[in-house]
């Protein structure tokens, strides 16, 4: 298969494929632990590290494993990895560890990854799978990242709290809070809240796209329209 | 559509929808006015405020829309979403509980899924649903009604006024809220039923009138409309004895600890539920069979999630959930045409 060039990668794993907004996957941990930005950045580092080891590890050994038993081989390879991210928050993240709580093991089940592995890496040289593995992770953290602020903002009122969780004592007083006194808004912090901004995300990707495309198609040049013929029915003589 | 010509005698009824939809707000209103007789103005004024927000809402989405406004609004279905989500509030739920219930209801609920006619969720529920969830405390407390003995701090019209809109100004509020008797009996503990009939203030029969007699006048409310013929009798019905009938069975059972059907039919908002809300024509079943498995399904939810669930009552919910089932059960309940066996019974059997 022709290889895609590095910007095409970079393009689709950020934006054209996106893998929350557009493939639609891994959407059980991003609905389940975007309720706060430092959830959301913790999850995205730790599936980003899963798909970048994940990808290069298959990259590698593409041309060994029979095509039967790929999948076994592929979720050992995924398990392996999130095991090892999982040892690691518990070791340097503690607290955040225990927030996230059964999503860090649940990185295996998320298609994202395994989606990634099947169709790219096993068939792309290892540096694309890598490029892939990072822009397909990074693609994902942002999205939960803007989901994640959504929520905290609407739901508390806050922004960047306990960011100490992940970063350490430099981020201790980070915290804004946006508006003082706010009661809370329950609803955004909870499932069916995360699934309506979701949507609404998924909804502004295409207002973006429609503006784009009906942008490049005013700037185009003409010179492609005006020799296409123009088949008009009824009145031809 | 091509109509059928028939021969005289013709029935004149409600043609237009927004006909239907001024009736059935009109025959909200012997409800409405037992509750401002025993609760004081705030619904009075939370249905104002509520149909001000649904209609601004729904003209503001359709003129983002591109369609006609005037042509939408006068269909009048925004201004019945507001006036039941003001019927359903606490009466003195604040200006902001009832704006974001309506806003949601009308914007997210009904437009997002394609505007009238196309909303699968009655937009009145899944407005009240979202501010039930997110704001069970303002939820919960409800005034103690006129009724009461000793009860003489229902708040005038000015002093509901400032409570509602606090940033108007004036003196706070300092009425009497109690719980709902659903609520009460739901957070009754060890205690028998008999106990809590003679203890509890808002299962007093002075109290308990005042639940009663609202509950009938939706009651009335619905039989004009039934009248009227806006819907037909098999959705309100079948609530009704489906929840009179497993309600009783319980309450034969143990009644020491289960609500009697009176508690159940007359003390929450089934009345309200069962003609207003559950009757909806867009997003209920429509086939005839299947109108009465919609109901009798309902009555039976808000049993369960009243008696065994987290919350005190539960129509909201159960409508919603029966609005997810109700494409399914009009799949198995289409009605044989004459001559003809009925679809899926024929693809089972091969034919």
């Amino acid at each position: 298969m022709a290889n895609k060039s590095y910007q095409e990668i970079i393009t689709d794993g950020l934006w054209t494929n996106n893998p929350a907004l557009v493939q639609l996957l891994g959407l059980c941990p991003l609905l389940a632990v975007t309720g706060s930005v430092v959830n959301a950045l913790g999850l995205g580092l730790a599936t980003t590290l899963v798909l970048i080891g994940s990808n290069l590890s298959v990259s590698m050994i593409r041309h060994y494993v029979p095509d039967t038993v790929r999948l076994p081989a592929f979720v050992m390879i995924i398990a392996s990895f999130v095991t090892c991210i999982e040892l690691v928050s518990q070791a340097f993240t503690y607290d955040l560890y225990l927030s996230l709580g059964i999503f860090i093991p649940l990185i295996v089940t998320n298609c994202a990854i395994l989606g990634r592995a099947e169709a790219f890496a096993r068939k792309n040289p290892l540096t694309e799978s890598f490029i892939d593995g990072l822009m397909m992770g990074v693609g994902f953290t942002l999205v939960l990242l803007v989901l994640g602020a959504m929520r905290e903002i609407i739901g508390q009122g806050t922004l960047f709290s306990d960011m100490d969780l992940l970063l350490g004592p430099i981020a201790a007083g980070w915290k804004v809070t946006l508006i003082d006194d706010y009661r809370g808004f329950l609803f955004a912090i909870l499932p069916p809240g995360a699934f309506i901004g979701m949507g609404l995300l998924i909804a502004l990707k295409s207002i973006i796209d429609n503006r784009i495309k009906t942008y490049q198609d005013a700037h185009r040049d003409r010179s492609s329209v005006t020799d296409r013929r123009v088949r008009v029915t009824g009145e031809i003589k | 559509m091509a109509l059928l010509k028939i021969t005289s005698p013709h029935m004149s009824s409600a043609g237009k929808t927004g006909d239907v939809m001024l009736t059935v707000v009109l025959a909200t209103l012997p409800g409405l006015a037992l509750l401002t007789w025993f609760f004081g103005w705030g619904n009075l004024i939370n249905i104002a405020w509520a149909s001000l927000v649904a209609v601004s809402c729904e003209a503001l989405v359709i003129s983002i829309r591109q369609r006609s406004v005037m042509f939408y609004l006068t269909d009048y279905s925004a201004l019945l979403t507001g006036v039941l989500i003001g019927l359903s509030l606490p009466s003195l739920a604040p200006w902001w509980l009832t704006l974001i219930a309506t806003s949601f209801a009308i914007i997210f609920a009904k437009h997002l899924y394609g505007g009238m006619g196309q909303n699968p969720f009655n937009p009145a529920m899944v407005g009240y649903a979202l501010v039930l969830i997110a704001f069970p405390v303002e939820m919960t407390s409800w005034l103690a009604p006129k009724s009461l003995p000793g009860n003489d701090q229902i708040p005038s019209f000015l002093q509901t006024l400032t409570a509602i809109f606090p940033f108007v100004g004036g003196e706070a509020v300092d009425a009497f809220t109690m719980a709902t008797p659903l609520d009460t009996f739901k957070h009754k503990g060890e205690q028998l039923a008999a106990q809590l009939w003679a203890s509890e203030p808002v299962l007093s029969p002075s109290s308990w009138l005042a639940w009663q007699s609202i509950s009938a006048g939706y009651l009335l409310g619905g039989a004009y409309l039934l009248y009227k013929k806006v819907f037909t009798w098999h959705t309100p019905v079948a609530l009704l004895v489906a929840m009179t009938i497993i309600s009783g069975i319980f309450w034969l059972i143990d009644p020491d600890s289960y609500g009697s059907p009176l508690l159940h039919l007359l003390g929450g908002a089934t009345m309200l539920g069962a003609f207003f809300i559950a009757t909806d024509p867009v997003s209920s079943a429509t086939s005839v069979k299947g109108r009465l498995y919609y109901g009798a399904a309902i009555g039976i939810l808000v049993y369960i999630i009243r008696t065994w669930g987290n919350y005190p009552d539960a129509i909201a919910f159960a409508v919603l959930l029966m609005n997810f089932a109700a494409p399914f059960i009009d799949y198995y309940t289409q009605p044989r045409t004459y001559g003809h066996q009925i679809s899926h019974q024929k693809t089972r059997s091969g034919q």
